[in-house]
């Protein structure tokens, strides 16, 4: 059954994605999967910029427009940045911690498999009549009134892959939890590591909020409830609060794994040991913990009354000092440091003031009587495109940079990867601080159009502009990619140099089972510290022996596939009566698989010694 | 690959084991009998009329907690050591959940 070293046809290798259970080819998956929709998303965008580009313009307009914007925040949120930071967990954290895997491979492949039908089956509204057009936040007195069957593909869609992301969330839980290397402590794991079990326990609490906003509203919308129908005895604000319950955190949950991405990327080109490690788990931890309290910001014009607004407020800006801490503790790991300026690095270092400003708005928004200004207006864009792209974006493009050679065994081209930063870095700030000003001259949010002579001409037209050089950037990035995967240098197992954590102790890619030894971990930086002993490799923690691996399988995939087609089944049921047993059928073969998965017996199969030595030798040669 | 198994350690000295297993036992007997009283009691405050609603049913809803907590820590074992991390999520939960209801007692629909 061993996959080692063994060159395949096309067929095989997309049938071994589809099966594979390896935490390393599910990261890859994440990251195509990802990275298809983050264009997808950038289209989007791109659209609604040149729609606004002049007053008064009919490129995409009314209706249609809507239906892009939504598209666009929903999209870059669930289907870009959600999969893109699984993508670098799934690469590094297990090998971070010294682990073979993830605690529960079947369901890593499943979690993907849900995501990217969800996925799918929210842009097939595309073609089937019309995309959701209420907003990516969905607002359930606008949502419910939507003609057509857009909200139906957003209320499914994210039912769908939110599943995916929970079963995602919960597994890295207890692989953190459980799979850590002999002295792999809590106080010895990387920050990646840390700020991956801190989100994935925000995904955790946070998602299953949205779970139940989502069936609420699949109540309404297609079977007849009135959960949200003041008129009928509902109340149309609860979705707001199950939203923001859920979105809030949400923020926690893409920029706690950015920050650590950042974390370790300063350590590493600085040739330091973080500053104040505690410091920064302690502030992570408090973030997640703060990051429930905080939700009703979003809605303080939505009349909650003083009291709560006042405590909201307070609660939110308290955010701002754990923040401070990181912030300043990655200065501080710089100072005095070693800096070697590589691409990654330059994100890093422009990740810093970018963010800092998005955080300085987000406590002028956190002031609940001086958001009853911003509301509703570009300041608020501006804001939150400056924490989601100057934290999020450049998180994980400096994170595909860093870790590039490690999932692909390729260093990424320096010099490209500067001029892809560069465009993207400049194109980021022009396209959205004006934007600040833009909203503080009253352009409110949402709007396909605007009349002249209001004086947003000349800033909605630098906006565009910069939405055009991230786009520029994003090609360049394509360019590197491709150029890189056909002729590449090959990786090293320590591909910067400077590794410090376990991921560089294996080679570039990593075979499938990891480690041959599982290492022994006496501090943190483990591999730094092997190094720094003069060292080859890492101290094992035991004798060489057979390896226990899981089998490859379709039931993911088949599982995710029979809920994507049960979810076209019970969205048409109203028009045709037949539909429903498509919706039936569809939840049979989902059901059937599980059941498949629990009465057939699998053992997984062993890698022998000998094929480990073999392979271990070449890998030393190459 | 480590494991951090719920079981104790089969070194451990077996008598020290057969004590605390009968140590366990007891305790487990002891919250059996106590949650059919604490049971017994929550039928009696519901069936007897001079109680009314305002003291019923919080005090129901406080029996109730008092026999999670039991079950929670004497049938599945929360109190023993390797628990750790499942009491803080436990407890998380509990909290963020909390919060949500207190909030929309509150702020939604009062
Ligand atoms: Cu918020």
């Amino acid at each position: 059954m061993s996959t080692l070293a063994r060159k395949k046809g096309v067929g095989a290798v997309i049938w071994d994605y589809l099966t594979t259970v390896d935490h390393k080819k599910i990261a890859i998956l994440y990251l195509i999967a990802g990275g298809i929709f983050f264009l997808a998303g950038g289209v989007e965008a791109l659209l609604i910029r040149i729609q606004l580009a002049v007053p008064n313009n009919d490129f995409v307009v009314g209706g249609l427009y809507n239906q892009i914007l939504t598209m666009h925040g929903t999209t870059m949120i669930f289907l870009a940045a959600m999969p893109l930071v699984f993508a670098m967990m799934n690469a590094v954290v297990p090998i971070q911690i010294g682990a073979r895997d993830v605690a529960f491979p079947f369901l890593n492949a499943l979690g993907f498999w849900l995501f990217f039908f969800g996925g799918v089956f929210l842009n097939c509204s595309w073609f089937l009549g019309g995309a959701p057009d209420a907003g990516w936040t969905s607002y359930a007195s606008l949502s419910l009134e939507s003609p057509g069957h857009g909200i139906d593909f957003y209320v499914l869609g994210l039912q769908i892959s939110g599943f995916g992301t929970l079963i995602g969330g919960i597994n890295f839980l207890v692989t953190i939890v459980t799979m850590r290397a002999p002295g792999m402590t809590y106080m010895r794991m990387p920050l990646f590591t840390w700020t991956t079990f801190v989100a994935s326990a925000l995904i955790l609490f946070a998602f299953p909020p949205l779970t139940v906003g989502l069936i609420l509203m699949m109540m309404d919308r297609l079977f007849g409830g009135n959960f949200f129908d003041p008129a009928a005895g509902g109340n149309t604000i609860i979705w707001e609060h199950l939203f923001w319950i859920f979105g809030h955190p949400e923020v926690y949950i893409l920029v706690l794994p950015a920050f650590g991405i950042f974390s370790e990327i300063f350590a590493t080109f600085s040739k330091k040991r973080l500053f104040g490690y505690s410091s920064m788990v302690f502030a992570t931890v408090l973030i997640g913990f703060l990051g429930f309290m905080v939700w009703a910001h979003h809605m303080f014009t939505a009349g909650l009354g003083p009291v709560a607004n006042a405590i909201f407020a307070v609660a939110t800006m308290a955010i701002a000092v754990p923040t401070g801490i990181k912030i300043f503790n990655w200065l501080f790991t710089m100072w005095g440091g070693n800096i070697r300026f590589t691409t990654p690095m330059l994100y890093a270092v422009a990740f810093i003031p970018s963010f800092v400003m998005g955080g300085v708005t987000g406590v002028m928004n956190a002031a609940a009587a001086a958001d009853y200004q911003y509301h509703d207006s570009y300041f608020v864009v501006a804001h939150f495109h400056y924490v989601i792209v100057g934290g999020v974006v450049f998180g994980l493009l400096a994170g595909a940079h860093y870790w590039w050679p490690k999932m692909f065994g390729k260093m990424l081209s320096e010099k490209l990867g500067k001029v892809t930063f560069w465009l993207f870095f400049i194109g980021f700030h022009l396209t959205f601080f004006i934007q600040h000003f833009l909203g503080l001259m009253g352009m409110p949010r949402r709007v396909f159009t605007y009349l002249p002579g209001q004086g947003w001409e000349t800033g909605n037209l630098i906006s565009t502009i910069g939405a055009f050089f991230m786009a520029t950037a994003t090609v360049v990035l394509l360019i590197n990619i491709v150029v890189t995967t056909v002729k590449g240098k090959k990786a090293d197992a320590d591909a910067w140099g400077d590794g410090r954590t376990l991921e560089w102790a294996v080679a570039s890619p990593p075979p499938e089972y990891n480690f041959a030894q599982t290492p022994l971990v006496r501090g943190l930086d483990a591999y730094w510290i092997e190094k720094m002993e003069g060292r080859k490799g890492l101290t094992p923690a035991e004798p060489l022996g057979d390896i226990h691996m899981p089998n490859p399988s379709i039931l993911p995939f088949i599982i995710s596939l029979g809920l994507f087609i049960a979810a076209f089944g019970f969205m048409y049921h109203k028009q045709h009566s037949w539909s429903l047993f498509v919706g039936i059928a569809g939840l049979l073969i989902t059901l059937g698989s599980m059941f498949l998965r629990s009465v057939i017996d699998d053992h997984g199969f062993h890698i022998h010694k000998e094929e480990i030595l073999e392979a271990e030798n070449k890998g030393v040669k190459a | 690959m480590e494991q951090h198994t719920n079981s104790g350690n089969p070194n451990v000295d077996l008598a020290y084991r057969r004590k605390k297993n009968a140590e366990d036992m007891k305790h487990q007997v002891i919250s059996f009998v106590l949650m059919i009283f604490l049971t017994l009691i929550a039928f009696f405050a519901v069936g007897y009329d001079k109680f009314s609603p305002w003291f019923s049913v919080p005090f129901i809803l406080l029996l109730a907690a008092v026999q999670v907590a039991f079950q929670l820590y004497y049938f599945m074992h929360m109190s023993h050591k390797g628990h750790e991390v499942p009491s803080v999520f436990l407890y998380a939960g509990v909290f963020v959940a909390f919060l949500t209801i207190w909030a929309f007692m509150t702020i939604v629909w009062w």
